[in-house]
């Protein structure tokens, strides 16, 4: 196991550095001058021409490049051209509040989908199955930002319950915390658990047909055993990767989501800074999503080995 | 017995948290501020910010008359050469320094010194300040300015503390220290700014809460959510579509002031080849799609009413405003005739780039359905702001959809967009004869004067018609009714001297 991860860390090297290139390359092409919408309304020239020399944007591009990447392996990504914040401790302030956002939504979904999923499997064609469908289908096709202002005007203004928009840190007050962030988390986690519901149920399909699943009903077993711990987890390895897959689309809905409601993580950080062309900003996200996509990758990796003990063996 | 006394005891804390909560004021602001360096900011919402935490020299009423703030008085020397000010003597910043002549002359001097400033051009006329004495204090001109006190009632009349500034450098943004009713307590970017009451506060009786937040909430509709919810007191900017529903609310104040700035249509008349079109070259045509527009239709259809028709740098309400050239009426007939004489009688196509908002569209598709039965074909371009400003000011477009947030000053709305070779002048237009007026405007003392040179100048400028103005937005605040005592300002400014709770 080890040794695998070990070869999968290795490999994963040169993507980031690819990752790097590109990241730093397409925010050269964007149009727009960062420096322009820094200079503010007067656009003063002299002042132009010293945030130009200051954050060094009159360098060559490839000797701009390798002074990033330079500091980069140092730790340092540079500071923000809008509020003079160092990146890093942007990134560390905004990364716990994304991943609580993430993580809650991914419970929600995995909550409501991998059981959805499992009973409409077993209840084929009857209509809990049609049931599940159609809620599943609701929750792919409505849009997350409808669906956040829908939420926020029934839950937060006609009934009071939950706060509108806004975070409090978990380390500050963590029930409200948690209430806070349960309406976006549930907008994000619905749609994900549509997703996850379709693939549980072909799974479950797949496997309930299966020669081992009628071998242990034949010996007797409960259903409940039956489904749990000879079908779903034979089922899991293709959720695992579904759920792998879903994390980019987590990511890319907690920007819509965390825009709709306010919340200060990744997303609407990113949002912000391409709006400002604050290039320090985009590219030290871009290089910590990559980078987090690919851990997420080799974690899953991982995970596939020990629900499946059979793929260490070759 | 137990339960009655935790029954008392929630009670208890309940009227304690409500006492406690009744003092915070939670406003909702539009955009996240940039950095809280009033030398170094460049954003509006940064100065709504400014308005609780960094009193200035000097402040504006209403009525844009300047008014003491930090300065308790001044005078001119005859040749306008000389401005003194006498300061107040109980004023100390947030950290304890002292508020003197000299914090003054090392804040001129960190505004017009200080590399990453951004103040420099509105204070170039300053050659020399000097602390006459503790309390007084000179500064010195290269020639008269009549935009100076109206500079000093912005960012660069914000005092900060000299000693949190020259300890901090260009970091000062990050833990600002100032003199204002409220200090800076702490800042979560993009979720929240927290300021607390400063009690040393020289003027410390007119302000009623303990602490301000400010909130940054970008989507119109989640703001007013979350005031409707309570999660906010009050906000800034309410969208105007949303108007009639906060009219309707009972629980629900609205405020309004027509702001110092405009919104029009910039044309490229001399920067660069883009300028080779028949509206870059012939003020005729520009004059003919200004008399295409119904103005007042816009103020109805896009903003419900709620902003200010404008044909003008200065809106109708503004003692600047040119009144011998009153909004025009729509008339298509002779637009086609101007038109026609100008050599176009089958009409002209101008394409025009827009910032991609839906409100700055359907603005625009407005202005291009009503140009088109003139006989001018528009074509919108919609660009991502930043964009578009770069665009515009390389000389890459026909057209621009753009405004300008104004200025207390009259100069500020007109003589850097303008006069030959200024900065803002992006469609590059000069004439001789305008930068005469506009410059002498600038340096008399003189309202009167002021006011005949920049009548002269408008009245040009509409035969030529560089920019064609379109109108001028409105600050809207809606509050929780339970506030009392806010005053909207044209400068879109929250000022919070004498607002409280009513209960």
């Amino acid at each position: 196991m080890l040794a695998f991860l070990g070869r999968r860390i290795l490999i994963a090297i040169p993507t980031i550095l690819l990752i790097s290139v590109f990241v730093f390359g397409m925010q050269k092409m964007l149009p727009g001058d960062p420096v322009l919408a820094m200079a503010g309304e007067e656009r003063d020239p002299q002042v132009i021409e010293f945030l130009r020399e200051k954050y060094r944007l009159n360098d060559p591009i490839p000797v701009q490049y390798f002074t990033w990447v330079g500091n980069a392996l140092q730790g340092d990504l540079g500071i923000s051209l809008r509020t003079q914040q160092p990146v890093t401790e942007l990134i560390a302030e905004k990364l716990p509040v994304t991943v609580q956002l993430a993580v809650m939504a991914l419970i929600i979904a995995l909550v409501i989908g991998i059981p959805a999923g499992v009973l409409s499997a077993y209840k084929k064609g009857t209509w809990v199955d049609w049931l599940a469908n159609l809620i599943a289908l609701s929750g792919l096709s409505i849009p997350n930002f409808w669906l956040g202002i829908m939420l926020i005007l029934l839950v937060s203004v006609n009934l009071g319950w939950l706060p509108a928009s806004g975070y409090r840190p978990l380390t500050d007050d963590p029930l409200q915390s948690i209430l806070t962030m349960l309406m976006p988390a549930f907008v994000l986690g619905t749609g994900l658990a549509a997703t996850l519901m379709r693939h549980t149920r072909s799974a479950m399909l797949g496997v309930l047909r299966s020669d081992y699943v009628r071998t242990a009903r034949a010996k007797g077993l409960s259903e409940q055993v039956v489904l749990v711990k000879h079908a779903l987890r034979n089922a899991l390895v293709p959720i695992v990767t579904v759920t792998t897959l879903l994390f980019g689309e987590l990511l890319a809905g907690a920007v819509l989501t965390e825009q709709i409601f306010t919340i200060p993580g990744f997303g609407k950080l990113i949002v912000d800074a391409v709006f400002n062309r604050d290039y320090a900003v985009v590219q030290g996200i871009v290089l910590c999503t990559g980078i987090a996509f690919i851990a997420m990758n080799i974690l899953a990796d991982a995970a596939y080995r020990v629900l499946n003990p059979r793929m260490n063996e070759k | 017995m137990t339960i009655k006394k935790t029954l008392g005891l929630a009670l208890a804390l309940g009227i304690s948290a409500t006492a406690l909560h009744a003092a915070d004021l939670r406003i909702g602001l539009q955009e996240d501020p940039d950095i809280l360096d009033p030398d170094q900011s460049r954003t509006f919402v940064g100065r709504i910010v400014y308005a609780s935490l960094c009193d200035k020299l000097v402040d504006i009423t209403p009525d844009l008359e300047i008014i003491p703030q930090l300065a308790s008085g001044w005078s001119w020397s005859d040749d306008g050469l000389e401005l003194t000010m006498t300061l107040r003597d109980d004023v100390t910043f947030h950290d304890g320094t002292p508020f003197n002549a000299e914090a003054v002359v090392a804040n001129i001097d960190r505004s017009k010194n200080m590399d990453e400033s951004r103040r420099k051009s509105e204070l170039t006329s300053i050659t020399g300040t000097e602390a006459v004495d503790d309390m007084t204090v000179k500064f010195t001109l290269d020639a008269p300015d009549a935009t100076l006190l109206a500079q000093l009632a912005d960012r660069a009349g914000m005092m900060v503390s000299p000693t949190a500034a020259s300890e901090a450098g260009v970091d000062f943004g990050l833990n600002p220290v100032c003199s204002g009713p409220f200090q800076f307590v702490e800042r979560v970017q993009q979720d929240r700014i927290v300021l607390s009451k400063f009690a040393d506060y020289w003027n410390a009786d007119a302000f009623n809460f303990d602490s301000v937040i400010f909130l940054p909430i970008p989507d119109t509709t989640v703001r007013l959510a979350n005031l409707r919810s309570g999660d906010l007191d009050m906000l800034e900017r309410l969208a105007a579509t949303d108007v009639a529903s906060v009219k309707e609310d009972g629980s629900l104040l609205m405020e309004q002031a027509v702001s110092l700035g405009y919104q029009g249509i910039t044309v490229n008349v001399a920067n660069g080849d883009r300028a080779a079109t028949p509206i870059g070259e012939n003020a005729a045509v520009r004059r003919a799609l200004s008399l295409a527009i119904d103005r007042n239709v816009i103020n109805q259809v896009v903003f419900e009413g709620a902003f200010a028709a404008g044909n003008q740098p200065f809106p109708p309400t503004s003692p600047w405003y040119n009144k011998d050239f009153p909004v025009p009426a729509r008339d298509v007939d002779a637009a086609k005739e101007l038109l026609a004489e100008a050599g176009y009688p089958d009409g002209v196509s101008v394409e025009i780039q827009v910032p991609n908002n839906p409100v700055q569209m359907q603005l625009m598709q407005v202005v291009q359905a009503m140009a088109s039965e003139a006989g001018i074909t528009v074509t919108l371009q919609a660009k991502e702001f930043a964009t578009m400003l770069s665009d515009q000011t390389a000389g890459a477009f026909t057209a621009s959809q753009v405004g300008w947030s104004g200025r207390v000053d009259p100069d500020g709305n007109i003589h850097q967009f303008m006069t030959t070779d200024a900065g803002l002048n992006d469609s590059h237009y000069s004439n001789p004869e305008v930068d005469e007026l506009l410059n002498a405007a600038r340096v008399s003392n003189d309202t009167a004067t002021r006011k005949e040179n920049y009548n002269a100048a408008l009245a040009i400028l509409q035969e030529d018609m560089p920019i064609v103005y379109l109108y001028h937005q409105a600050w809207i605040w809606a509050l929780d009714d339970k506030i009392d005592g806010f005053v909207p300002y044209p400068d879109g400014m929250i000022r919070l001297e004498g607002v409280s709770f009513s209960e």
